[in-house]
């Protein structure tokens, strides 16, 4: 296969995302086959990411990341838009013609816990994708596997253990190997870190971005925590509803944010930058996130946005590029601008 | 394809060393070994099936066929049964026979049947209930019914009759307690199946590209072991006595082969002069009936620290 396909605009593309929606029906009865609501939690979205590159997407929890990971991996079925993968239409694909394609694109899991099989040995548990794709012959597999363990920093004499004789960090240490076993172009990374101490988020962080030095490989890496993704992502999208709010080069967004959610997300991390600390000023969010099955109507964030006006409830901001970098888009009527962003 | 390929194991990533860690069925194991009770029952188990299998040696040894009647050394003068002498260590029947080579020829039907109908409806169940579990949907709902069916006849009533029509014989019986009894297992199965499937690992391995079977046979069947086993070693006992419930209503095994259930339903005539006739069977009956009620409840003790305790279980199973 190619390495990307040439896009519109003119950069390789690995991954590109044409205004996917994922809607759950909930209630679901005999009477009612359709369901008594419909839970929008991927709402029309568009993204790219280049091979090699990381996208990172950031939102609180319930907005939709988990559910927009896993229709990116085609676990779950689309409910409309388009998923290209490496120059092929990954959309509609059966789960047979998808298993080539998995090859070349596979996912690590927010539990370490519940994400490896407790009942089956490590060294198996990582040879999995090496079995089931035939990428090395049997009388290999053990030593790819130590391999594999060691490039992940585990020690490849514990190939015999149980999951349960790991700690978290380990585990998704263990999580990543069985990913990356079969040399994928595409990680996706849900929410890695998130259920790890935080003294080994930093070394699982650190692990991911040596092995993309080292693999060339992309990622979508997703958290709820924006200082997480900061330090992998060369881009930025943040979610909010199901729908992305503000996108562009993680510099821009994490030095300039305009749209008044990523500013309130930024706020509320601790970062330890003083040219930042006063962005701290932004209002804290409050309030509850809206449901899904029933957003605002206009610009779903008016609800808990300090800048909320009349426009706001009755027209939905489109996601546009603004100040003319065409890389920064917001979806805003009132967008913060960068000088009162950095004042 | 793939499914041809041995479950990933130690071994066929070429490795042959010591097992450091200690699988949660092995530790299980352990704990059984320091259970003395599950000792005990074990040991029970493990000689009446030997005493099943070896019952032509030991009727050559004490010398009396199963089926022979002794009218003269056998009987009173009255034609009653003979009480437990040094010939007869059990006593004899109505009809003369010994009855402990009867009782040691009814353990081989006993055990025959106990075993091959509840692994038969272990094997069906479990089929059954991950098919449902793991696939949900219409699989679920179309064999979901299966069960209800299943689990609403009466069986008893519905056992009879069948055995009326059919004609009684051994192997009807297997089939007729595997028939009656997969559907518990299926629907355990079954719940289980639909929480393991909820586990990230399983997305995982779809994630990877596993194949559905692939996921049952590597993810979902090893993790569902633990209740598998205790269920059907509960599920033994429960097939003898269903077994010996026929056979005492003269519709599982036919006389004058010996069987508990029969030999009970003969020594009901007899109880007031001759208590051995009905004792022996009966207490082997309970005996091999308890032995391997409490040697399920400790295996699911070992498996589950947490699970309640033998009275809820015995409880439970009614």
């Amino acid at each position: 296969m190619s390495e990307g396909s040439p896009a519109p605009s003119g950069r390789p593309e690995l991954l590109r995302l044409t205004d996917v929606t994922k809607y759950f029906p909930v209630g679901r009865s005999l009477v009612q086959p359709r369901g008594a609501a419909t839970i929008r939690a991927v709402d029309g979205i568009s993204l790219t990411v280049e091979p090699g590159q990381t996208l990172g997407i950031v939102g609180e929890t319930g907005c939709g990341k988990s559910t927009l990971a896993r229709c990116i991996a085609r676990l779950y079925p689309l409910t409309s838009g388009q998923v290209v993968f490496d120059g092929l239409d990954i959309t509609a694909m059966s789960r047979r013609d998808l298993r080539p394609v998995r090859r070349d694109l596979q996912m690590v899991f927010q539990d370490p816990f519940s994400s490896l099989n407790g009942r089956r040995r490590v060294g198996s548990i990582i040879a999995e994708p090496l079995i089931v794709h035939k990428a090395v012959p049997r009388t290999g597999l053990r030593a790819r596997v130590q391999q594999l363990m060691e490039m992940v920093g585990l020690n490849p004499e514990h190939y015999n253990r149980f999951p349960a004789e790991f700690s978290g960090g380990q585990r998704q240490r263990i999580g990543i190997a069985r990913a990356l076993a079969i040399n994928p172009k595409l990680l996706i990374c849900d929410e890695p870190v998130s259920a790890l101490d935080v003294s080994i988020q930093a070394q699982i962080i650190n692990l991911l971005a040596d092995l993309q030095a080292e693999l060339h490989v992309g990622y979508v890496f997703i958290a709820h925590d924006l200082a997480v993704v900061e330090h992998v992502s060369d881009q930025v999208a943040v979610m909010y509803l199901g729908k992305i709010v503000e996108t562009g080069r993680a510099e821009a967004i994490y030095q300039a944010p305009r749209h008044h959610y990523t500013a309130a997300l930024l706020a509320a991390a601790s970062v330890p930058d003083p040219d930042r600390a006063e962005l701290r000023q932004a209002a804290a969010l409050s309030g509850e996130l809206p449901s899904p099955a029933d957003p605002p109507s206009g610009c779903r964030f008016r609800t808990r946005c300090p800048a909320a006006q009349q426009l706001c409830s009755e027209q939905e901001p489109p996601l546009a590029s603004t100040n003319g970098n065409a890389d920064h888009q917001v979806a805003c009527h009132f967008p913060l601008d960068r000088t009162e962003a950095m004042r | 394809m793939t499914m041809t390929m041995p479950v990933g194991t130690a071994a066929e990533l070429g490795g042959a060393e010591a097992v450091r860690a200690r699988t949660p069925l092995a530790l299980a194991f352990e704990r059984i070994r320091h259970d003395r009770m599950a000792l005990a029952c074990s040991i029970f188990i493990v000689l009446t099936t030997v005493a099943a299998i070896a019952a032509p040696l030991i009727a050559h040894l004490v010398g009396h066929g199963p089926d022979t009647q002794y009218l003269g050394t056998g009987l009173t003068p009255q034609g009653l049964p003979r009480p437990p002498t040094a010939t007869f260590l059990f006593g004899t029947d109505d009809l003369g026979r010994d009855l402990l080579v009867r009782v040691v020829y009814g353990a081989r039907i006993s055990l025959l049947v106990g075993v091959t109908s509840s692994l038969s409806a272990m094997t069906i169940g479990v089929a059954v209930g991950v098919l449902a579990g793991y696939f949900r949907g219409i699989t679920d709902a179309v064999l979901g019914r299966c069960i209800d069916v299943v689990l609403s006849l009466p069986f008893l009533l519905a056992a009879i009759s069948l055995e009326t029509v059919v004609g009684p014989s051994l192997l009807i019986s297997i089939l007729v307690i595997a028939f009656f009894s997969w559907a518990a297992v299926a629907r355990i199965v079954r719940g289980q199946t639909l929480s393991i499937r909820e586990k990230e690992f399983i997305e995982a391995a779809r994630s990877i590209g596993t194949s559905d079977l692939r996921i049952i046979r590597v993810d979902v069947l090893p993790n569902l072991a633990a209740p598998v086993i205790v269920y059907t070693t509960l599920l033994i006992p429960a097939s003898i006595a269903f077994e010996a419930t026929l056979s005492y209503l003269g519709l599982g095994v036919v006389p004058p082969t010996p069987d508990w259930g029969n030999m009970l339903a003969e020594a009901t005539g007899y109880y007031q002069v001759a208590w051995w006739f009905i004792l022996f069977p009966g207490l082997a009956l309970l005996a091999i009936t308890l032995a391997f009620n409490l040697l399920g409840d400790s295996i699911r003790d070992a498996l589950d620290p947490r699970g309640d305790s033998l009275l809820v279980a015995l409880r439970r199973r009614r």
